[in-house]
């Protein structure tokens, strides 16, 4: 993510308010407009928290890892077990309360993905550096047995992960109905988008990863092990894209052992929209992605999936290398 | 090898960095064929010889970016023939490739605070040495806040030298320091050597231009072929243009 006074390249990020613009007019009412728009945007930051971890993953040592479902799916049945135990908290009308109850929540969920994607790593990722369809192959084995490994722990069947109490209903703005949690969802999108950002512009451990993303060989010429900062920073992705899960989850409000896999193909159309390695192209990709999917969903639900792949071919005949290509790779 | 160790220098104590007989194959290409070669401390060294002499994969292989496959490595009596560039790099040595690796989406500043191993933030840098460092490489300091990726290619290599000492370091290894500079820039350069080594850095350089070779050389290694066929004193070769003429193909 570079993100700086000189030079930052507003165009793809303009594309954004651009097409929600565009479809003002195709969708008519304003107030289905506004409703879309939100959602779009917090389905959007969901994605982002998922697939921001994984461009990085890419970035720093050119692993594809498609086992990053399991950290999803993951997650959120970690949260249906906490929230479960924590029902008299989510079942209260105060939102302080639900929060209590959430905010645990999404802290042991990351913890878990995160623990899980330090194993996965050392075990199943390490062995295929370098090599590319060795990786997408056995990463994506990983993800098969991790899924099995789920529903011994937590039964085949999908479910329930209902909303607290106080996160539920809507919020009217004029005759536009807002779901309050899809509020939530932004704004901890919107917080971890700023974690990261501060991170990777305003700390060394940032700095260093925002190098080894454009030249690995020389950060280790420097004196820097890039291994342990990358075996870091796939934690931090797992722990995030288990964040993601929760999210997810209690959007959806109930979880399957599939959902990892069914979100797959999503965050990898962001992380290529967005430039392989590019936090900011994550984020870009990550909000096309999700108003495109909810705009379409609303006119034309048929083409739903579809648009989202010409998404990403018309972008990448605009840009082949993503909308923030990263030097030097 | 055509020629004993360096004049005034004992072989073997005063050796900073030995290799001794090293290979490296870079896939199924075998490009080092028995490398020795001998970097007195304190000394400014240079690593001549045509294009594919080698020159390139000898200063890789001292940083671990290609393993040796036969051979050893030692620098400070260390044996680093089988470390991973991290380790060789914190032993206290610098590298500039020929690629220059400058980060082209970071800026100046930001290339300068990656080298500075100590500092976590800009302003822990060493002031004063970078106020030595902006009078060697003005354009450093002009364009502080500027993406590294918009400087000239002099400035590129200006950056990645600058780089390469924002903290004091042993040994420096360039990889063609003069290349594709202005001759103004290049004189800079010599003199920016020229105080490093007073301040005790040793410096290995490979260089193509014979007359920043000459100028900065204390000792010479000339390699062919994957071999160091030719090791001494700078001034030996600089006075002996047959010599010159037998091991380069030009005289000086």
């Amino acid at each position: 993510m570079t993100i700086q006074a000189r030079g930052f390249d507003w165009i793809p990020l303009a594309l954004v308010p651009a097409l929600a613009l565009v479809m003002l007019p195709l969708v008519g009412s304003p107030s289905s407009w506004l409703t879309l728009t939100v959602a779009g945007l917090a389905m959007g930051l969901i994605i982002f928290v998922i697939a921001s971890g994984l461009t990085l993953v890419f970035g720093l040592m050119d692993v594809l890892n498609f086992g990053h479902g399991l950290f999803i799916a993951l997650g959120a049945f970690v949260a249906t077990t906490v929230l479960g135990t924590m029902s008299d908290w989510t079942g209260s009308a105060s939102l302080w309360r639900n929060l209590a109850a959430v905010l645990p929540a999404m802290l042991v969920a990351m913890a878990v993905a995160g623990a899980v994607g330090l194993a996965f790593e050392r075990f199943i990722v390490r062995p295929v550096y370098g090599q590319h369809l060795k990786q997408i192959l056995i990463t994506m084995g990983g993800m098969i047995i991790g899924e099995e490994l789920i529903k011994v722990v937590w039964g085949p069947q999908q479910i329930a992960l209902p909303l607290p109490e106080a996160m539920r209903g809507s919020v009217l703005l004029g005759e536009a109905a807002i779901e309050k949690y899809r509020l939530f969802v932004v704004v901890v999108g919107l917080l971890v988008f700023g974690a990261l950002a501060w991170t990777l512009n305003r700390t060394k451990i940032g700095l260093l990863i925002r190098a080894g993303v454009q030249d690995r060989e020389m950060v280790e010429a420097l004196g820097y092990r890039i291994r342990r900062l990358f075996v870091a920073v796939f934690a931090m992705g797992s722990a995030l894209a288990g964040l993601g899960g929760v999210l997810w989850g209690l959007y959806q409000q109930m979880v399957l052992p599939q959902m990892g896999a069914q979100v797959n193909v999503l965050i990898f159309i962001v992380i290529i929209i967005g430039g392989l390695g590019s936090t900011t192209g994550a984020l870009v990709g990550a909000l096309l992605v999700g108003l495109m999917a909810n705009y379409t969903g609303f006119l034309a639900p048929k083409v739903a999936l579809f648009s989202n792949i010409a998404l990403m071919a018309a972008i990448l005949l605009w840009r082949p290398q993503g909308v923030y290509p990263v030097s030097n790779r | 090898m055509s020629s004993a160790s360096p004049t005034g220098v004992a072989a073997g104590t005063s050796q900073l960095l030995e290799l001794r007989g090293v290979h490296t194959h870079i896939g199924a290409y075998h490009i080092l064929h028995g490398v020795d070669l001998q970097v007195p401390r304190g000394q400014v060294t240079m690593l001549l010889g045509r294009n594919g002499a080698g020159k390139t994969t000898t200063l890789r292989t001292i940083m671990g970016l290609w393993q040796a496959s036969q051979g050893s490595l030692h620098f400070e009596g260390h044996d680093i023939t089988r470390l991973h560039t991290p380790q060789i790099a914190a032993m206290n040595i610098a590298y500039v490739p020929e690629t220059m690796g400058i980060f082209a989406d970071l800026t100046v500043q930001e290339n300068m605070l990656l080298a500075a191993r100590s500092a976590k933030r800009a302003s822990q840098m060493d002031a004063a040495r970078l106020q030595w460092i902006f009078g060697l490489f003005p354009a450093v300091e002009t364009f502080w806040h500027h993406p590294a990726g918009k400087l000239s290619g002099g400035q590129k290599q200006m950056l990645a030298v600058a780089r390469a000492i924002v903290e004091p370091r042993d040994l420096l290894i360039v990889d063609e320091p003069s290349k594709g500079l202005a001759p103004s820039i290049v004189n800079n350069m010599i003199d920016a050597f020229a105080q490093l080594k007073e301040s005790g850095v040793s410096i290995l350089l490979v260089e193509q231009n014979i007359r920043f070779a000459q100028r900065l050389g204390d000792t010479v290694a000339v390699m062919d072929n994957g071999r160091v066929v030719h090791a001494g004193a700078m001034q030996v070769l600089a006075d002996d243009t047959a010599l010159q003429r037998n091991l380069l193909g030009l005289a000086l």
